[in-house]
């Protein structure tokens, strides 16, 4: 039964006719009943619909942003191959799109002469969804790095710290389209929604290509998009990675501008991103 | 049952499910409400916003998790990664007994999202009972399982729904959640006597009970929890209490949701029904029960 869940409606949201090198009535009369309103092919064909409505809506939730790169109806053609080819492996529908930036990437086609922007939207979309949720470490206090000579300090970025460097400032573009949509995900439910309300809207306008630096974090349960200078990029992905705090520092710094003062800049970053809560310790 | 070992000895009274336009009106208000039923799978993530409003609902709430993803009827044994993720809310939350439904929806790992119908025969049966033993032994909490709304019904099967339902709790020694909405919706799409199915479960296993709103379809009925109970559903409601006395009681509304009083309102009603078998087991328990 699961074969033919997973297997894609027509263009008019019906049951194929085949499934592989038979009828699919025969194959739906083969175990399911009819009764005298229903015939066997209809009644699957009802949780056939049910599938792939509930995955597409759940990615057409998720992804805002790369519905208004791509377009309506670019976008359904992705998700419906994405969904074909990879299935939901979690028992979340929040996970459905992790598996989207691999995919996009195999298979450029879906995005047409958008790719580079489609995936830099990919991925801040599915960072977003990780920052939304993902682990807080217990936050990390002074008392933790009191002992530790500045060249072995290390510190842990939050799980819910997400560290992205894009071709395109997407963060406007996926802001813009989020607020013209209903939000974050809302309730797993396991209700059958009556009917999907997609509308047609203005396109948002497309970004020029410009190289930006972001941090999709989570401070006080809210995500945020932060842009970072490429040096504090530099630093906090270097944290991130394992480095200590002075090695990380020395290698983003390494060829910096030496007119400036860049010893103050870092407290100020570090003051900063101490505030909203980056660093974590080990539990 | 009111209060019996698989809703462990409580006696909730009219519960409605947390959702998420309700947080704000409750976590401000402070309403009155007996209990919430959580979708587990909600809560079931490693930080941020659900835990934290999770936390703060357990504060001034009792919490009952419901799931929509064990699927006790697969032909997989239950996760492990599932069950440990599952067990640490269940520690979190302290509910007194958990639900989820009696059907299948994934294999090989592959997740459909729905809850699918399954064959009714006794190696299913015995499967099922089987999933539903080792999960109950991991969390070490009661477990109730929800009948379901379906629109297919299979060749394969060689007994009714609630014969199955029966065989399965039996043999897994657990509770039901019964669905009246569901038993309705089935009723519908199946043509059989919703009250065949009322008066043929173990009466005695009843540890909650769901009422919710469904959609009519011309050749089908949807279960589509978007819209006050209807009145067969409340007389189906009425009918299974007379069975099950004063038993914990939910509305699910999960899709055009309206405001917290409308949703609490609509659960409320349930209370009329509640008061006249209450009354009636107070003049005569035996009779009541009949």
């Amino acid at each position: 039964m699961t074969g033919v869940l997973f297997t894609p409606l027509t263009a008019g949201n019906d049951m194929q006719r085949r499934f592989r090198d038979r009828p699919m009535r025969q194959v739906a009369e083969s175990f399911i009943k009819p009764n005298d309103r229903l015939t066997s092919f209809e009644r699957l064909e009802l949780y056939n619909r049910q599938y792939w409505f509930r995955v597409l809506d759940g990615l057409y939730e998720d992804f805002p942003g790369l519905r208004a790169v791509l377009g309506e109806a670019r976008f359904m053609r992705l998700a419906e191959a994405y969904l074909a080819k990879h299935p939901s492996v979690s028992f979340s529908m929040r996970n459905l799109g992790s598996r989207l930036e691999s995919f996009l990437r195999a298979q450029p086609k879906y995005a047409g002469r958008r790719l580079a922007l489609a995936l830099d939207m990919v991925r801040l979309e599915w960072a977003q969804i990780e920052a939304f949720d993902n682990a807080a470490l217990p936050a990390l206090s002074s008392d933790d790095f009191l002992d530790t000579p500045p060249v072995r300090l290390r510190v842990m970025l939050q799980p819910h710290v997400l560290l992205l460097e894009l071709g395109y400032p997407v963060d406007n573009l996926a802001i813009a389209a989020r607020q013209e949509n209903s939000g974050m995900r809302g309730e797993a439910s396991n209700a059958v929604e009556e009917s999907s309300s997609r509308g047609t809207r203005p396109a948002i306008p497309l970004p020029k290509r410009e190289r930006i630096f972001v941090a999709v974090h989570r401070h006080d349960n809210m995500v945020y998009f932060k842009r970072l200078d490429p040096e504090a990029f530099a630093i906090v992905r270097a944290l991130r990675d394992g480095a200590t705090v002075v090695a990380a520092c020395e290698k983003a710094l390494r060829r910096a501008d030496s007119a400036i003062d860049w010893a103050s800049r870092v407290r100020s970053w570090f003051s900063n991103w101490a505030q909203l809560g980056w660093f974590g310790r080990r539990k | 049952m009111p209060a019996n070992p698989f809703n462990n000895f409580t006696n909730y009274g009219i519960g409605i499910g947390l959702r998420i336009p309700h947080y704000h009106h409750i976590l401000e208000q402070k309403p009155v409400v007996d209990w919430f039923e959580i979708i587990s799978e909600n809560f079931m993530v490693d930080g941020g916003r659900p835990l934290e409003v999770l936390d703060q609902i357990l504060e001034q709430y009792r919490v009952v998790q419901h799931g929509v993803s064990m699927y006790f009827g697969n032909a997989d044994r239950p996760s492990r990664e599932h069950l440990k993720r599952l067990k640490t809310l269940v520690k979190r939350t302290k509910t007194p007994w958990l639900s989820d439904h009696l059907c299948w929806g994934s294999v090989d790992g592959r997740y459909t999202h729905d809850l699918l119908p399954m064959p009714y025969t006794f190696a299913v049966a015995r499967k099922t009972a089987q999933n539903i033993r080792e999960v109950r032994d991991y969390l070490e909490i009661p477990i109730c399982v929800e009948n379901v709304s379906s629109y297919a019904e299979f060749h394969a099967s060689d007994m009714t729904e609630w014969e199955f339902l029966s065989e399965v709790v039996e043999r897994a020694d657990c509770g039901i959640l019964l669905d009246v909405n569901n038993i309705y919706v089935s009723s519908r799409n199946h043509d059989f006597n919703p009250y065949d199915y009322l008066n043929g479960v173990p009466h005695h296993r009843v540890g909650q009970i769901h009422v919710a709103g469904h959609t009519k379809f011309e050749k089908y009925i949807l279960d589509t929890h978007d819209h006050p109970v209807l009145d067969p559903v409340w007389r189906l409601y009425d009918h299974a209490i007379r069975h099950s006395g004063h038993t914990a009681t939910l509305l699910e509304w999960d899709a055009h949701i309206p405001s917290f009083h409308e949703v609490h309102d609509e659960a409320l009603k349930a209370n009329q029904y509640l008061g006249e078998v209450e009354a009636a087991e107070k003049t005569d328990p035996v009779a009541a029960r009949r």
